[in-house]
């Protein structure tokens, strides 16, 4: 963690200022570290040139482990380890065991994705976050830049940022 | 980019800023708690207490306190955990379904709504487990664990087993969702602290986010496919609680139509919970410009919607009874409507059929105190509903011999009240130290449909 970048932020008021303001900023040549927003801003991930989150396959991916899991289980504890007729079902009554089987999908879906969510975003109750600017969960959105990963200079970023509508721009070192 | 259509009445009004959210949701975590909220608190607590006392006897002397008996074996208990369990469909519905539907206007009340649902079925949780009897051993009666009875596994033919994976997979899906929700404006919360204890708790329980774009991609991916995956979820909830009564041969409950119409019972109830409890946070938290009367009103419109869904099948079921040509079935129905429970089936009627009709007047679903009233009366209703499925098809058993009435006794009223006090308990703690307004989702729709655009 010794590690520390030097920071240009760029402060924006509004959502759609911030989206025209990355597209240029991209377009200008610089390479954005992060955005940092109070809320889901719509097309941000197109600008940013970010793709589809793949976690919608992950959670398919669980819930077909949860069918499966709960299948065996229940085909495992009723018709092989333990064989019993009950209310005139034969020992393997697949309209009985749906439902359970469709609980524990989508409970393996939804634990699945979320958790695999938490760590691929590192989100840990002992998390700390990397706060650039402590207004960014009240009402500001921040671009972040880090200056070692681009080549223009810092005076030339501030006016590509100030020119596509930033209310301010400061340094932070992290 | 928000398209929205200029004729459509603003979901936030008073002409709030992204900034005034903040100030007028976390404000209200940050103050000190008031007179009103420590009363409130209070008399919770005491019904908690007075509620834990029944509970407490109740476990230890056994269910002979209730006032179940030889032919009524299943009754006040029962008709509890169906009630609470109704009461917690709202809360994923409308944080699930219509988010599914991109309907903006659940965003002021779905965090409220969703707090409901996980204490609704906290409360439901209570009655099966208390009649259990003894509920420490309940782990090996209702899971599937190796057992010392050379593994005799649980009967997964029952729908009572299927209840079981039901209710817990609705109850930790639909926390997992709420608290997804909750992470960023915990964050809020905990970037506006300005002592070290409310720091460290609001640090610790948002869990490190930092509102990047990247995040707020994957967040808002995980919140669309929770709300795909809760969808079928919430309807197969009250649909497998109906198994419990549907799968068995006694006449009242042998019937096909119940699923639906116990799911649209549920939204019912929900929603009259939701307007209750909703009415009074608004009015103490002045959050009137969030929870607007179009709110209410479009709440009131679902209300009358499932009202009749269920009002329908009131009647559906007399005429399936008549048409069927079963004598016991007919029976059945004709005891219920002309019995000795005849005055919980009018009560029935009464609350739930007509009492909602009422909304079809804009006046009145437009007017918080009669909305308040009927949300009331509709709660009420729907809790004679399940007692007149459940105690008066049990109460005529097969051999007039057997014939019996059904008297709670003070148990049951009792552990009733602990889960009345435990509901509030849990529902006003929420409303001081969680915010009760989901603040990044109506940020993001403040500029589209804030008043100031509109104007």
């Amino acid at each position: 963690m010794a590690h520390t970048s030097n920071y240009i932020l760029g402060v924006y008021e509004d959502e759609d200022v911030l989206l025209k303001a990355i597209k240029n900023v991209r377009e200008g040549g610089v390479k954005i570290h992060e955005v940092y927003s109070p809320f889901p801003v719509h097309g941000i991930e197109d600008v940013l040139g970010y793709k589809r989150s793949r976690l919608s396959i992950v959670a398919f991916m669980f819930g077909l482990l949860g069918t499966s899991l709960a299948l065996t289980m229940q085909f495992g504890m009723m018709t092989i380890d333990w064989p019993m007729i009950i209310g005139g079902k034969d020992y393997a009554p697949l309209p009985s065991f749906i439902p359970v089987t469709f609980e524990l999908t989508v409970l393996l879906a939804s634990f699945g994705m979320v958790g695999t969510f938490m760590i691929i975003s590192n989100l840990k109750p002992w998390g700390k976050a990397k706060i650039f600017d402590k207004r960014i969960t009240d009402d500001k959105h921040i671009v972040a830049i880090d200056l070692e990963s681009n080549k223009l200079e810092e005076s030339a970023i501030d006016k590509l940022l100030k020119d596509n509508g930033a209310s301010e721009v400061n340094k932070k070192t992290l | 980019m928000i398209a929205e259509s200029a004729i459509r009445e603003p979901l936030v009004t008073g002409g709030k800023t992204v900034h005034d959210v903040t100030e007028d949701i976390s404000g209200r975590v940050e103050e000190k708690p008031a007179k009103s909220w420590l009363l409130a608190m209070a008399i919770s607590l005491a019904l908690l207490a007075v509620g834990g006392y029944a509970v407490g006897r109740l476990v230890w002397d056994g269910i002979g306190m209730w006032g179940l008996n030889k032919t009524v074996g299943w009754a006040w208990d029962i008709t509890n955990f169906v009630w609470w369990v109704g009461i917690g469909h709202a809360g994923t519905l409308i944080s699930a379904i219509l988010l599914l539907f991109r309907q903006r206007w659940r965003m002021s009340i779905n965090r409220a709504a969703e707090a409901m649902t996980i204490f609704a079925v906290i409360c439901a949780a209570m009655f099966p487990v208390l009649h259990m009897g003894r509920p420490w051993l309940g782990f090996y009666w209702a899971l599937p664990l190796p057992n010392t009875f050379g593994s005799l596994w649980v009967n997964f033919n029952s729908p009572l087993l299927w209840d079981v994976f039901a209710i817990s997979t609705y109850f930790s899906v639909s926390l997992v969702f709420w608290y997804i929700g909750l992470i960023p404006d915990f964050a809020t919360i905990r970037d506006r602290a300005t002592n070290k204890i409310s720091a460290a708790v609001y640090g610790t329980l948002s869990f490190g986010w930092d509102g990047a774009a990247k995040t707020w991609s994957r967040y808002e991916t995980v919140a669309l496919v929770l709300a795909g995956l809760a969808t079928p979820l919430v309807l197969s909830v009250h649909t497998i609680v109906s198994f419990d009564f549907a799968t068995s041969v006694i006449p009242g409950w042998h019937t096909t139509i119940f699923p639906p119409y116990f799911v649209a019972g549920a939204i019912f109830s929900g929603f009259a919970m939701v307007l209750t409890l909703l009415i009074i946070t608004r009015r103490v938290y002045k959050l009137e410009d969030y929870i607007t009367i179009q709110h209410i009103e479009l709440m009131n419109i679902v209300i009358i919607i499932t009202g009749s869904i269920v009002g329908i099948a009131y009647i559906t079921e007399f005429f399936i009874a008549w048409y069927s040509g079963v004598e016991a079935e007919q029976y059945a129905f004709i005891n219920r409507a002309t019995g000795p429970y005849w005055w919980a089936y009018a009560s029935m009627m009464t609350c739930n059929v007509i009492s909602p009709q009422l909304f079809w007047s804009k006046k009145i679903r437009t007017n918080i105190a009669a909305t308040f009233v009927i949300s009331i009366i509709v709660n009420i209703g729907m809790w004679f509903e399940r007692f007149v499925i459940i105690v008066t098809s049990l109460h005529r058993d097969y051999i007039p011999s057997s014939w019996a009435m059904f008297y709670p006794k003070w148990a049951d009223v009792g552990v009733y009240l602990f889960t009345f006090g435990l509901f509030f308990t849990l529902f006003f703690a929420f409303a001081k130290f969680f915010p009760v307004i989901n603040m990044a989702e109506v940020k993001s729709i403040i500029k589209a449909t804030g008043e100031k655009k509109k104007a």
